[in-house]
């Protein structure tokens, strides 16, 4: 089997001293979570950090806050499982967007393992960089790891491997902020802001911070729906994600709306006007098929992922007009289980 | 039989003698075995997919702590494959590596991180070679020629045959279909990823453990590649979690373990990864196919000219059988009166490929299921009702001089259509939904053994004794597929008691009789008739016995739910522990042998060898599907299959089969594509696997599994224990083409190439919808340099099973009277 680099590991209890340690050992260290992204990573020799922190003891990550502030708020530790994120009854009643993209991700026995945290800081995707360092070593690499070219645009400048987070598109359709905590402090960005379109340099994330808890808006009036493009039932990420939440006013019309796309960049964005294209307006079949080409049209698919990339975008516009009338209230339960393979 | 008709254990489902320690955990793997002071190897792999070795330098290497040996091509003078004809593997490559993935040095260390790390030490300096990648650049450069053997340039085998002039059929049909089908490489994906372990014992004598499904063919190989007399050397077949054909060569691994153990004098270890499982490969053949097809007005075919280009990779393997395959047993079906068939395999610098489940045929199967499909719908015709009026018949020979036995596969199809209210959904379902019918034929055993010798193809042994315990020995090899299941089975039926009270001793060369191994079907007929010939020849010993206590005649005596008694009497009779005792007391130590060979085969021309088979199993599918418009998207509901077994030896195990058959086809139709990635040529000469990972080559997940109905057809074939023919390979066949039918069904578009990805659906509807060919498919065929025709003139037109020496000249006869044999 292919084995792992040798590392160091340290297992703080608190926060505070895994900031500490986090920062003391400088940029070669890594946080660990439920280690279902990195490991295999480092098996391939993607990252061979000297020291893995994890986070796997540290109290706090995995608390659930629902409300507490009085202002319909909920926080959800970074630290919680996927599963535990799967089951928490709040998150399918308020925001059935992220169950939905939370139930999707991988598989039930990586779900009980991955980390909602470890979900929003998985390493971006391609398939001349998720191979391991043998066949590597058989294309002479790349950019994003021990290589000077993209093999998927020679052109480019920058690395354009995939965004592959499920939850992260769904958070930032719902509005979420993530809290991240270092050494030196703390502080709060939206999960759109969270990333950088870079397949290499993905997150804003500074090396030194530990993404503690994951800030969902207060729920009322908004509906949300998350759909995801893959192969099959299980085990895949995504090749395009579509999360759509919509705030309505109790005549139909909508007050507030947000689409945003995973698995199509570097990083998962907020579609700018889509939401705006729908205020105002009933969520009729005109107005899903032009936000569906909006979308549509800001989705950049690339030729490192699965499926034919003609083919995964011209299915967006598909894709945003599931979400779009599963919220609208239309039963979509037969085309959910043709595309997900399974009811959610 | 003698006295009793009913069956005790044959036929009745039950849990597999070896099921629990599977569910449990238990049955110990290659990857299991665990020895004292064991060093574990890994091997340094090439990165070019075509090159000449200028260096190696591995003093680095074997100076790093914990090494123990770095092997290269110079330990290994003597080149390997395994076939006969093609002996053109080294363990390690010494002077030329043919695709990414071909070894080319091995570090045995400490342990598996100790040697990892030391191959990134070795220094191997390479030229590279033009890269070969698909058969078309391998017809049209003949340099730089792969391998110095084989037909010219980079053609390993190209024949031709005919049998009955077919361009005389063709041009007295009332129509010609001409259609090109391509159908896309993929490989077995076995969860267990190979592994062995070899060990010297203080006699200097060797023992491989190995995930193979072949032990006496590794054996042999073995012997001959390190030059050490098979007296020497054991293979133990540990049972295999999983097959399908990727575990029936000799690999360069077991060869490289073998020499390091002897060297060291401890044993050597080896775990394949699952990148290097997809280099081993040995998978399904990428085929083009070109099929031209003569028909009457009533569905009737005339005539089929077949033509074949395979896409072989860097070694022979078991391609020159494969080659045969790809049009060897296409009128085992339908009656086919002429049949002209050319086939070419080129060398590519890919990963070699081989038999998988179906080996050869299920590429031709696909093009000549989905033609038929075509040809009902031109003709008007139900695409059930133009198949059953052309059904091969019972105890008949083909064309190509084949020899049917029993079918029932107008049974097969009669069922499968009336499960799935064919009648009623077939062209009248909603647009979107469709159903699609195919069928196919596969062997019950392959005629001739991979190596020429006129002894049987297998062998049983039986021990028991007074405790009344009953042993099987068999060289036969447990691959997940229930070969010990249905051996115990038949020695417990035979001598009256439980299966779970027979101990099978399987795939271990230096305990059991030899059989071949697990492959092209051959398990259940070879092996069981082997089994009731020795358990026979026991239980005439022991009704003897049992008859002289009881003081009747031995023909009286039952033996039955573990006892010995009077057929008319059943009070009268005594247990079968005090039977065994009783034989013992009178005979002596108590054993038996018991060995099958197949029929002698009708064809008597060069190349008949390839397709004879005992019996022919015949498989009907309907399978539905759900086709979105707007994105091509498929998803497959339900499946209906009915199989024609023969007789079930174990229900369970048979249904497990065809539903494994409806797995691994489904995968093959709609998603799994052993494929390849070329860069740049401007930037790099690299030509990789794409998605050599579980993660990225896709196959079926249980959740994307439909509902599937089985229907099994027993009508047992005298050629086969109690009538079991085979159940591992055929059911696979019609699932591709089953599928590609529904989709023509669903939406009115053809797409004539596996995978049926939704990419494919939605650019056929665009062209449907612009009013254009609704296909997706191969366009064109090269110009392939296939050779003047082996004539073979078919039985009905005066042959004899002997290749004509001029082409024959149109004959006389009607083409009439095919049935005779
Ligand atoms: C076969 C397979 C299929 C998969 N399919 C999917 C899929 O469909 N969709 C999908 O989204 N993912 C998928 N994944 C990826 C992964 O399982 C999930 O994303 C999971 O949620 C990652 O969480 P983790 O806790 O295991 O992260 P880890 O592997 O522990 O960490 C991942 C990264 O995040 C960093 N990290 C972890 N926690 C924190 C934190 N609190 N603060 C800062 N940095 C942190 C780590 O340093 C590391 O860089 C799949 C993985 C596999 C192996
Ligand atoms: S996108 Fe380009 S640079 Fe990035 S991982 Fe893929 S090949 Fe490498």
């Amino acid at each position: 089997m292919m084995r792992l680099p040798w590392f160091r590991h340290h297992a703080p209890d608190t926060l505070a001293e895994a900031a500490r340690i986090l920062a003391g050992e400088g940029p070669n260290a890594m946080l660990i979570a439920g280690g279902t992204d990195l490991l295999p990573n480092m098996k391939r020799r993607h990252q061979s950090p000297s020291a893995l922190i994890s986070l796997a003891r540290v109290e706090g990550l995995k608390n659930i806050s629902n409300g507490s502030g009085g202002n319909g708020e909920m926080r959800l530790g970074a630290g919680l499982t996927l599963s535990d994120v799967v089951h928490c009854a709040a998150v399918r009643e308020k925001y059935a967007g992220l169950y939905q993209a939370a139930a999707q991700v991988a598989t039930t026995h990586l779900r009980n393992m991955g980390t909602l945290g470890g979900n929003l800081c998985l390493d971006t995707r391609c398939n001349y960089y998720n191979q391991n360092y043998e066949w590597r070593k058989a294309i002479d690499f790349c950019m994003k790891k021990d290589g000077d070219i993209c093999w998927v645009a020679t052109a480019s400048k920058r690395c354009v491997a995939v965004s592959s987070t499920d939850t992260a598109p769904a958070l930032i359709a719902l509005g979420a902020k993530v809290r991240l905590f270092s050494a030196t402090g703390e502080r709060e960005v939206t999960v759109a802001d969270l990333y950088n379109n870079d397949g290499m340099d993905y997150l804003t994330r500074r090396p030194d911070e530990i993404l503690t808890s994951v800030l969902l808006p207060a729920a009322s009036g908004w509906n949300s729906s998350y759909w995801k493009l893959r192969r099959r039932g299980a085990f895949d990420f995504p090749v395009l994600g579509v999360a759509a939440a919509v705030k309505t006013a109790s005549d139909g019309t909508v007050e507030e709306a947000r689409i945003a796309l995973g698995a199509v960049a570097s990083r998962p964005f907020l579609v700018e006007k889509a939401g705006g294209l729908l205020v105002g307006k009933a969520l009729t079949d005109d107005a899903i098929a032009e936000a569906g080409a909006l979308v549509a049209s800001r989705a950049k698919p690339m030729d490192n992922a699965d499926l034919d990339i003609y083919w995964r975008k011209g299915v967006v516009s598909s894709f945003v007009g599931y979400a779009l009338r599963e919220i609208r209230g239309d039963d979509m339960r037969v085309t959910r289980l043709r595309i997900a393979r399974h009811a959610l | 039989m003698s006295t009793r008709k009913r069956f005790d254990v044959v036929g009745k489902p039950r849990r597999r003698v070896d099921g629990r320690s599977k569910v449990t955990g238990l049955t110990k793997f290659a990857d299991d075995v665990v020895l004292p002071r064991m060093l574990h190897a890994k091997m340094l792999r090439s990165p070019h997919p075509h090159a000449r070795i200028d260096a190696i330098d591995v003093s680095r290497a074997e100076q790093h702590p914990g090494v123990h040996l770095v092997l290269t091509g110079r330990d290994f003078p003597v080149s390997f494959g395994i076939m006969p004809v093609s002996q053109d593997e080294f363990p390690l490559a010494p002077e030329r590596v043919r695709y990414v993935g071909d070894p080319v040095a091995a570090v045995i260390a400490k342990d598996e991180q100790t040697a990892s790390e030391a191959l990134d030490l070795i220094e191997v300096k390479y030229t590279p070679l033009q890269t070969i990648a698909t058969p078309e650049e391998a017809l049209a450069h003949p340099e730089a020629r792969i391998h110095e053997y084989g037909e010219h340039g980079n053609i390993h085998r190209i024949q031709a045959y005919e049998f009955g002039d077919v361009e005389e059929a063709l041009a007295k049909s009332d129509h010609v279909f001409e259609d090109l089908f391509f159908f896309q490489g993929n490989t077995h994906l076995p969860i267990e990823q190979h592994a062995s372990v070899a060990a010297v014992d203080g006699e200097g004598k060797l023992t491989l453990w190995s995930s193979t499904q072949v032990p006496h063919y590794i054996h042999r190989a073995l012997a001959r590649a390190l030059q050490v007399n098979a007296a020497h050397i054991r293979v133990i077949a540990c049972p295999n979690g999983g097959g399908f054909g990727g575990k029936c060569d000799l690999h360069n691994h077991e060869i490289v373990v073998s020499r390091a153990a002897m060297r060291l004098g401890r044993p050597v270890k080896i775990c394949l990864t699952r990148e290097e499982v997809f280099y081993m490969h040995r998978g399904r053949h990428p085929v083009l196919m070109k099929f031209r097809t003569g028909v009457m007005n009533d569905g009737k075919i005339t005539g089929m000219h077949l033509q074949t280009l395979l896409d072989g990779g860097g070694y022979g393997s078991y391609g020159a059988a494969s080659t045969f395959y790809t049009g060897v047993l296409q009128p085992v079906s339908y009656e086919l009166p002429r049949f002209k068939f050319d086939a070419c395999r080129t060398f590519t610098n890919k990963p070699p490929c081989g038999p998988k489940r179906g080996h050869g045929t299920p590429q031709p199967r696909f093009g000549q299921e989905v033609q038929l499909d075509k040809i009902a719908e031109k003709l008007r015709i139900d695409p059930a009702e133009l198949r059953l009026n052309m059904v091969a018949k019972p105890n008949s020979l083909t064309a190509n001089w084949l020899r049917i036995g029993s079918i029932g596969l107008a049974e097969c199809i009669r069922r499968v259509v009336d499960i799935s209210g064919w009648k009623d959904k077939h062209r009248k379902l909603p647009e979107g939904r469709g159903l699609g019918l195919a069928c196919g034929a596969y062997m019950s055993g392959a005629g001739l053994p991979i190596y020429w010798n006129k002894m049987p193809h297998s062998g049983v042994q039986l021990l028991l004794d007074r405790s009344g315990q009953v042993t099987v020995f068999c060289g036969a090899t447990e691959i997940g597929q229930g070969s010990d299941d249905v051996l115990a089975a038949i020695v417990a039926e035979v001598l009256g008691i439980d299966a779970f009270d027979v101990r099978c001793v399987t795939g271990d060369t230096g305990l059991t009789p030899i059989d071949l191994g697990s492959y092209s079907s051959r398990v259940t007929v070879m092996m069981g008739n082997a089994a009731i010939q020795a358990a026979e020849r026991l239980r005439e010993v022991l009704a003897e016995a049992a008859a002289e206590h009881l003081e009747v005649s031995p023909e009286r005596i039952v033996l039955a739910q573990g006892r010995a008694f009077l057929a008319e009497d059943p009070g009268r009779g005594i247990s079968f522990r005090e039977t065994v005792e009783l034989a013992e007391a009178k005979h002596g130590t108590l054993g038996s042998v018991g060995s099958y060979s197949p029929p002698r085969a009708p064809a008597r021309y060069k190349g008949g060898g390839v397709g004879p088979s005992p019996a022919y199993s015949y498989t009907a599918c309907v399978v539905e599907v759900a086709v979105d418009a707007a994105t091509g998207w498929i998803t497959v509901p339900r499946v209906w299959i009915a199989h024609d077994i023969g007789r079930a030896i174990n229900p369970v195990s048979v249904r497990g089969q065809v539903e494994g058959s409806v797995y691994m086809g489904l995968g093959e139709a709609l998603m799994e594509e052993q494929v390849f990635r070329r860069l740049p040529p401007k930037l790099s000469g690299a030509l990789v696997h794409k998605i050599p990972s579980l993660l990225e080559y896709k196959s079926l997940t249980s959740l994307d599994m439909p509902e599937v109905e089985t229907v099994l057809i027993e009508d047992p074939d005298p050629n086969c224990p109690f009538g079991a023919k085979e159940v591992g390979q055929g059911p696979l066949l019609p699932v591709m083409p089953a599928v590609a039918n529904a989709v023509w069904d669903a939406v009115g578009v053809r797409i004539d190439e596996v995978p049926i990805t939704p990419d494919k659906v939605l650019r056929a509807l665009e062209r449907k919808a612009k009013g254009e060919n609704p296909r997706v498919g191969p366009e064109s065929f090269p110009a392939v340099p296939y050779p003047e025709p082996i004539c073979v003139a078919p039985p009905w037109e005066g042959g004899d099973g002997n290749a004509s020496k001029e082409k024959r000249k149109a004959p006389a006869r009607k083409l009439e009277g095919m049935a005779a044999s």
